[in-house]
């Protein structure tokens, strides 16, 4: 049995299993502090033949610090996940170049628009692949994501991707691959009857093989 | 309560309660969840507005707002009927109760009658809220019409339509216990409630009147 | 109705009832009798949607697998179940259904309607709710909503299949789900079961505010009373909310309209912002309560007073207000702005602030205690082991980054069983084992109570702790057949040990439906107050008399005086008269901390 996540094949796949991590630790620690407490506590202060319970209805200062130390600890964990989550997330900050690639969601399947020779999308040469996704390492893919019927949410596991694609509007994701080989498509929201099925396959290409396999899909 | 009799409820010494009858309270907490009612739908409209301005017609070309106006000005008018007959039955007046009370019957009546020659009208012109009875796309192929402007705008005003409805319903009611002379000086909860009731109705109208006409 | 038209009453009155059998039991305006019918029905719904629950199991134990065939799937027709293999679309109903049934008519009901209804006259010492008859509306209401929820099974088309969170447009079009009628019924039934649910929640509200005995003061009020009023203004405030949303989802199936639609300019995701402004104090809703009554077991079993009590009601409705401002996170991956994700990270982190304060003085009410282990402690203690896990898991999903891959996983299915089941089904376990000696005047088996408890502790944690391993995997929720894809092909072998795990753990809840009715015919006769605990309620007999108490109560301290130096008992109830000799003020901490 497996424990982390699958292996991270994406530039910033390590910074969203270094940020798991690091909330791995701290709420790991406090799991083990107050289960350890309390498990300290039931055996420590069971019912004892002539034994009475405290009369105590609290501490003013013991609350103040506990109250303190977790709202510093989840504040930290925010502001560490805040910065990370722009990078990814805002399109304000996705890198200048790059290749665009348009898909387009409907029951059940995700129609990916290449663009062809010209290296630009929206031109006569551009083609459509279904259920394939086709990309070079090194750089840095801008998906614009769409939907014909309902709500779908393109899920790359390997890529630390999930971005919705949601009819009537255009949501975009960026990342950029570092290892070549087949990943996993999938659909992370439930969108009808066939959403378990609703698979693509990944190639990641080194950037020569990608520019050969996109002359051939061009030319064809 | 009807067993009333059959059971001795002990005595209920003073409570360190609001100081507001149950009645009363209950109407105020309820009219807080309907607050949040319209909040809600009033949400969805302001979204989809925002999100689709070319969808809506600019104030007074699509709505007739003079008449709607009018109507505004009627029911402000019944909120204060509603207050008179209010104070009548603070003062024993049995008369002025049962007369405010009917003047207020009478002026929502008036506000629905109009509503429903608004939404005749309109509907006659083709301004309906659904995509499906109407004809929304024209021979190119574009979006005729406003779907989207019609179903918020019926939705929104519908929902008040019907709460005035259930007022007027429940205001009969309130009447026709009035002229039984079911409230005294001393008794007579029953007509603030529905008091609280009509102005919270009113005032959702005053501000879907600007939201939905105005702006 | 006011309250001053009842006449004065001898100070010792017979409580004498003799309405015909109807009137008492069926259509009773008895806050008791309401939540004992609550009980029922919210036990006969927790039931099925267990089943619901084990047969998808089933499903994913052995996806689509001719070896083994769903048992019973032969009294199935053929649109649910063919040659023993579950069909996709009953499986999406399953599903959707397992919780839409346990959300909206077990654990809510058993939470609120149930206790709120029972406890908050009696622990408030009031003869019954502000208003009765609107209590009985708010009963018979709910019924025909279960009932048309349940008749969602048995219409053409099958039941709703877009989740219990029914996302615009797979809900509204029934061409995408392959659902028509049941989506309609699904969209109904909730309607009304709103009203019903916000008629309890004015009932509450009143009751609490007016209705409260002499000397009882907001900060004498016990915690349940306390979850279960801030509950309720969630309730009041969140039901309508929903309530709109459902009418505009219902406009759009059944008018034409396209409120969600976006061919004719709608907005799918208004309907997830509407959905979850209501969804997460929903989610408040499904758990504060279970806070009080934990709160109560504990101090009770302890035999300590409750460790800052002014703090544990400051948690509850800092927690209240606070899920006003966070069901942005469920939406994180939807395409909404990126920054306003990060102001919903905020919020959300900061809502883990009260939730834990809750949990340490759960602990420092332990601290230095004397320790009970009678059933109702046992599933309290279970409570605060098992939601601190649901607690701390929902710290990844509060994160932006990490919820990108957690995101509708199966670590959120963990997430949500730790705290639904892990949290407020232990959290009813305690409550029904504590009150019932109260509510039918027998108690329930402790040995068979044991045996539950400990093994439902284990197969609880077996079926559910491995599902954190599926979502690390990225396993999709709502997904019926896993092996489709080739990363989660090899995870059969441990989604089989869950489902063998969940089906224990299923048989394991018929050892409590067992105690439950063997004890209500046979169980030991229950004095007035087992427990030796403080609250009102247990003034009165048990089972208390229509009215409750036969002279007002008067109180004059805080629900949580045990060990007080003031008796010579571990208790001192809430009306105990005082001794004749000025005491110090039970507020003062002992020299000894």
């Amino acid at each position: 049995m497996k424990w982390g996540f699958p292996e991270s094949v994406s530039t910033y796949g390590g910074d969203i299993d270094a940020m798991y991590a690091i909330i791995l630790y701290v709420t790991g620690a406090m799991f083990l502090v107050v289960e350890a407490t309390l498990i300290y506590f039931i055996i420590r202060y069971r019912r004892r033949e002539g034994g009475k319970a405290d009369y105590v209805h609290g501490h003013l200062r013991t609350e103040i610090i506990w109250t303190l130390v977790p709202f510093v600890l989840v504040a930290m964990l925010a502001v560490t996940s805040a910065g990370t989550w722009l990078d990814l997330k805002h399109p304000s900050r996705f890198p200048a170049a790059g290749l665009d690639l348009k898909v387009r969601a409907k029951q059940f399947e995700w129609n990916v628009t290449y663009p062809g020779a010209d290296g630009r999308l929206g031109t006569g040469d551009d083609f459509v692949k279904r259920n394939q996704l086709h990309l070079p390492t090194g750089v840095p893919v801008r998906l614009t994501l769409s939907a014909e019927d309902v709500i779908h949410s393109f899920f790359l596991p390997e890529f630390r991707v999930k971005q919705d694609a949601v009819p009537g509007m255009e949501t975009s994701v960026w990342f950029e691959a570092t290892k070549p080989g087949t990943y996993v498509l999938g659909c992370a929201e439930l969108c009808g009857l066939g959403h378990y099925k609703m698979r693509g396959t990944v190639t990641v290409h080194t950037p020569q093989e990608f520019q050969r396999w996109q002359q051939e899909q061009g030319a064809s | 309560m009807s067993h009333a009799a059959a059971i001795a409820i002990p005595q209920r010494q003073p409570m360190p309660g609001m100081g507001v009858y149950n009645l009363k309270l209950g109407m105020w907490v309820f009219l807080l969840s309907e607050v949040m009612f319209f909040t809600g739908l009033i949400g969805a409209y302001i979204i989809l507005r925002f999100a689709h301005p070319g969808d809506y017609a600019r104030p007074g070309e699509v709505l007739n707002v003079p008449l709607t106006a009018l109507n505004t000005f009627i029911l402000i008018c019944s909120s204060v009927t509603m207050v008179k007959a209010f104070a009548a039955a603070e003062l024993g007046d049995q008369r002025g109760l049962r007369l405010w009370l009917l003047a207020t019957v009478a002026l929502g009546a008036f506000f629905l009658s109009i509503q429903a020659i608004e939404y005749y009208k309109l509907a006659s012109e083709g301004f309906v809220p659904m995509a499906s009875l109407y004809n929304v796309h024209g021979p190119d192929g574009a979006l005729l019409g406003q779907p989207l402007y019609g179903m918020t705008f019926y939705t929104l005003t519908g929902f008040h339509g019907m709460h005035v409805t259930i007022g007027v319903l429940c205001m009969s009611f309130t009447t026709y216990k009035a002229f039984r002379g079911a409230y005294t000086q001393a008794g007579h909860g029953g007509v603030e409630i529905m008091g609280l009731y009509w102005h919270f109705v009113d005032l959702v109208w005053i501000i879907l009147f600007t939201i939905v006409y105005l702006i | 109705m006011s309250t001053m038209a009842i006449p004065q009453a001898a100070a010792a009155v017979h409580l004498h009832d003799d309405r015909p059998f109807i009137r008492r039991y069926i259509f009773s305006t008895d806050h008791k009798i309401i939540g004992i019918q609550f009980l029922f029905m919210s036990l006969l719904f927790l039931l099925v949607g267990g089943l619901l629950a084990m047969m998808m199991r089933w499903q994913l134990a052995w996806p689509a697998d001719a070896q083994h065939p769903l048992p019973g799937g032969s009294l199935l027709p053929e649109t649910m179940v063919a040659q023993g293999i579950m069909l996709p679309e009953f499986y999406n109903s399953l599903m959707t259904m397992h919780g839409t049934i346990l959300v909206f008519f077990a654990i809510m009901p058993l939470l609120v309607g149930v206790f709120a209804n029972y406890l908050i006259p009696l622990q408030c010492g009031a003869p019954d709710m502000a208003f009765p008859r609107l209590n009985m509306l708010s009963f018979w209401t709910a019924v025909p909503a279960g009932v048309l929820m349940v008749a969602g099974f048995f219409v053409q088309g099958g039941h709703a299949a877009a989740g219990w969170t029914a996302y615009a447009p797979l809900s509204a079009v029934p061409e995408y789900s392959g659902v028509s009628t049941g989506q309609v019924l699904w969209t109904v039934s909730l309607i009304i079961l709103g009203f019903s649910s916000l008629m309890g929640a004015v009932n509450y509200i009143s009751t609490v505010i007016n209705m409260r005995a002499p000397g009882m003061t907001w900060f004498r009020l016990p915690l349940p009373v306390w979850a279960l009023f801030i509950t309720s203004v969630l309730i009041l405030l969140a039901m309508p909310v929903l309530a709109g949303a459902l009418i505009l989802l219902l406009f759009d199936q059944v008018l034409g309209t396209s409120f969600y639609l976006p061919q004719a300019n709608g907005e799918p995701l208004l309907w997830q912002h509407l959905f979850w402004f209501f969804g997460h104090p929903e989610v408040y809703i499904l758990i504060l309560p279970a806070f009080g009554f934990v709160s109560e077991i504990l101090a009770n079993g302890a035999r300590k007073p409750i460790f800052g009590y002014h703090a544990m009601v400051l948690a509850i409705v800092a927690i209240a207000f606070l899920g006003w401002i966070v069901w942005g996170h469920h939406m994180f991956q939807s395409g909404m702005n990126p920054m306003l994700g990060n102001t919903f990270m905020f919020s959300t982190m900061v809502i883990a602030v009260p939730t834990a304060i809750k949990v340490f003085n759960w602990l420092g009410t332990l601290w230095r205690g004397s320790i009970q282990f009678q059933v109702p402690m046992l599933n309290a203690i279970a409570f605060v082991a098992m939601f601190v896990i649901g607690g701390l898991s929902g710290v990844f999903l509060a994160s932006t980054p990490v919820d990108i891959f957690y995101h509708d996983t199966y670590f959120v299915v963990a997430h949500i069983h730790y705290v639904l089941f892990g949290g407020s089904l232990f959290g009813i376990f305690a409550a029904i084992t504590y009150w019932f000696p109260k509510m039918f005047g027998r108690m329930m088996s402790e040995r068979l109570g044991k045996i539950h408890f400990f093994l439902t502790f284990l197969f609880f944690n077996l079926a559910f702790f491995p599902m954190h391993n599926l979502g690390n995997a990225g396993m999709m929720r709502r997904i019926y057949d896993y092996r489709q894809y080739a990363h989660l092909a090899d995870l059969q072998p441990l989604n089989e040990f869950i489902s063998l795990s969940a089906f224990a753990l299923g048989v394991t809840q018929l050892l409590f439906a067992f105690n439950f009715l063997w004890s209500l015919f046979r169980g030991k006769k229950a004095e007035q107050n087992p427990w030796r605990a403080n609250s009102l309620e247990w003034s009165a007999p048990s089972p208390p008399p229509h009215g409750n108490f036969a002279v007002t109560p008067i109180v004059y301290r805080g629900p949580y005086e045990y060990s007080s130096p003031e008796s010579a008992e571990d208790y001192l109830p809430q009306d105990q008269p005082p001794a004749e000799q000025p005491v110090p003020a039970p507020d003062l901490v002992p020299a000894s901390s």
